[in-house]
């Protein structure tokens, strides 16, 4: 791949910019994925056999875990995007 | 003082605060009116969402229907929850940089197109009446089960309070009276939730409670003494589910895009000032609305722990008082089959002769009874009766928001009459408010009979809808208008069929049984279905015909850039 030019014009900074969007945005929906689909539903039963506190891990991925981590996801999404946004000086 | 003077008290003092609000925060041109003017703090818009997304059925039902489905309950706490992830990530900033009033103002500029408008139009009057009748009718049930008025007197009251702050102040008027509203709600969900917890486990946060022992000394976790009570009974056990993995996967999955895709829920967005506001309003609702839905199946394992050990067993006559109050409602009921004076419970119909259980429960007792099961304080009963009412107004009046909306911008000032001022405009706007409440009440006093199938429809025709020809006008800028209205009109007609077939059992004799469920899914989780095909709808039609012009091509490369967010809200 060739180096990127000394001064890229716009066009390409909008789809550089959008290209990292694209990738925090599949990292983040993987991680949204697996806390709830995966832990809390299609590896429940498996992790059923482990425990946080009196309660099941499957279990407690299912109506506790998954909800803590979709808060979290939401915050780091947002400091993600708002380092990004500076970083090609889209910002507002 | 009575439990009765107490609530009168707290709902008298919260109904002045609303109305207070609303005359504060009266709209004065139509920009107000649709968005609040676009400057709501997106803290304050954050704690105006949660309250305009957790209904009447958050807040009273939710953690007993958790409290009698266990496992399977929670499909709704993370298909309620997890949508806000989505709509952070993929909705809420693209729609807030292309700066318009509504859903319908989206889909009909960037599918160049009134029939994609239209049919926007009429998915989000169709979403927003099937659920605001939910919501009056809980304003009549709060009203007849604390203040002991009829349900339509209840009804009638609750819509007056709705008609005065919505039609007045708009967006700018609920947004604030939803502010409010979210911090009586959650205040009067927690005050009740966090004394049984110290009550029943010794920890102060429900939280902690709910993977903690139970404080008899036994050294027992609570959730383990549950599913031995349940195995005791015949129950299955309450940490493990009865329902099938594919259906717990498609209807999480169907309420997450659902709640991405409700016009009420996306509209709020619209109101902060920046496409970063957007995007963290997102978090700070997502959190408000968190701590609720994490205490929900604290509260819903305590109460359910309680009620057996309280009841199961039990002579009647040294049955609690609360139980007797409860019994005259209707809302809990025994038939004594075995003539012994003793409670059994255990699984099934008690209506059923051939099963031992002899004990009705409704779902909603669980929040309603838990402060009397506790024995907590008078001022407390009335506290969560101030709760439902706030949890019940907001949602209503975030939905009559969006259908008055409908028919004054989609529909008059978009299609019908564009040269209309703003001051007409507004009017219209008013008028649409006013008569969105009365029909609601309508539906609140003479309930349609399927109004459990139309609250999943609901989720299933947004899940259907919107979420797809949203997703694709901001990630794929080839998709066009014909590839749009297909998969919509396929979208939702798939979900309107087979919620017509196998839930209300319309053109056929019965309603067909679970074992003939298309791969095993249940009409709740079908908008997963429907949904993948509009996608794929969508994509097949776009790709066979004409590219969208390079005017709409523009708006596409537009929203995906934050930068000059504020100079397009004002057009």
């Amino acid at each position: 791949m060739p180096s990127p030019p000394p001064h890229p014009t716009s066009q390409d900074r909008r789809t550089a910019y959008w290209r990292e969007n694209l990738r925090y945005l599949v990292i983040l929906l993987s991680i949204w994925f697996v806390v709830s689909y995966g832990f809390g539903i299609l590896l429940a039963e498996p992790l059923n056999h482990y425990r946080i506190g009196g309660a099941r891990l499957g279990f407690w991925f299912a109506q506790q875990g998954s909800i803590y981590v979709f808060v979290v996801l939401i915050f780091v999404y947002v400091w993600l995007m708002n380092r990004l946004d500076g970083k090609y000086g889209f910002g507002e | 003082m009575t439990v009765q003077t107490w609530t009168f008290l707290i709902v008298g003092l919260t109904f002045a605060l609303y109305i207070g609000i609303a005359i504060w925060a009266r709209a004065g041109s139509t920009h107000e009116f649709y968005v609040a003017g676009g400057g709501v703090h997106p803290v304050a818009n954050g704690l105006a969402t949660a309250a305009d997304w957790m209904s009447a059925a958050s807040f009273l039902s939710m953690a007993g229907i958790i409290s009698f489905a266990g496992y399977d309950g929670s499909v709704y706490l993370m298909g309620w929850t997890g949508g806000y992830v989505l709509l952070a990530l993929l909705l809420a900033p693209y729609l807030r940089k292309f700066g318009k009033f509504t859903v319908p103002d989206f889909i009909g500029d960037r599918y160049y197109s009134n029939t994609a408008r239209s049919v926007a139009v009429v998915c989000a009057i169709v979403i927003s009446f099937t659920y605001v009748a939910g919501q009056m009718r809980g304003v009549g049930l709060v009203f007849s089960r604390f203040l002991e008025v009829e349900i339509d007197t209840g009804v009638y009251i609750g819509t007056a309070i709705v008609f005065f702050y919505a039609i007045m102040g708009g967006m700018k008027g609920i947004t604030y009276t939803q502010v409010a509203q979210y911090c009586v709600l959650i205040f009067a969900f927690m005050v009740p939730a966090i004394f049984i917890s110290l009550n029943m486990t010794g920890h102060f946060l429900p939280q902690l409670g709910f993977i903690g022992e139970v404080s008899d000394g036994s050294g027992v976790a609570l959730l383990d003494k549950l599913d031995g009570l349940h195995r005791d009974l015949g129950f299955a056990e309450y940490t493990s589910g009865q329902k099938s993995t594919i259906d717990v996967f498609a209807i999480t999955f169907a309420l997450m895009v659902g709640t991405a895709g409700l016009p009420h829920v996306i509209v709020r967005f619209f109101t902060v000032p920046k496409v970063k506001d957007a995007r963290i309003s997102a978090g700070w609702a997502l959190l408000f609305i968190a701590i609720l839905y994490t205490t929900a199946p604290a509260i819903a394992a305590f109460a359910r722990t309680n009620l057996i050990d309280t009841i199961h067993n039990q002579p009647y006559a040294e049955i609690p008082e609360w139980f007797t109050k409860w019994e005259t409602t209707g809302l809990i009921a025994w038939t004594d089959k075995n003539a012994d004076g003793i409670i059994t419970y255990g699984p099934g119909l008690a209506s059923n002769p051939g099963v031992t259980n002899e004990l009705y429960i409704d779902n909603d007792i669980m929040v309603l009874a838990n402060p009397e099961i506790a024995g907590l304080p008078n001022w407390v009963i009335a506290l969560v009766a101030a709760g439902g009412l706030a949890a019940a107004l907001s949602t209503a009046a975030g939905l009559l928001l969006v259908i008055s909306t409908a028919l004054s911008r989609d529909l008059m000032k978009m299609q019908i009459k564009p040269s209309m001022s703003d001051r007409e405009e507004l009017w219209w706007a008013r008028g649409g408010a006013a008569g969105a409440v009365v029909v609601a009440a309508y539906f609140g006093i003479h309930p349609p009979g399927f109004v459990a199938a139309t609250v999943a429809l609901a989720f299933g025709l947004a899940a259907a809808s919107f979420f797809p020809a949203i997703v694709l006008g901001i990630f794929d800028k080839r998709m066009n208008r014909e590839g749009a209205v297909a998969g919509m009109v396929v979208g939702i007609l798939l979900m309107f069929g087979y919620m017509a077939v196998y839930k209300l059992g319309w053109f056929v004799a019965e309603v067909p049984p679970a074992s003939s469920w298309w791969f095993g899914i249940s009409p709740e989780g079908f908008g997963t279905v429907a949904m993948l095909v509009n996608f794929a709808v969508s994509l097949v039609v776009s790709r066979l015909t004409t590219p969208p012009p390079q005017a709409v091509q523009d708006i596409v490369e537009d929203i995906r850039i934050p930068r000059g967010a504020g100079e397009a809200h004002l057009h």
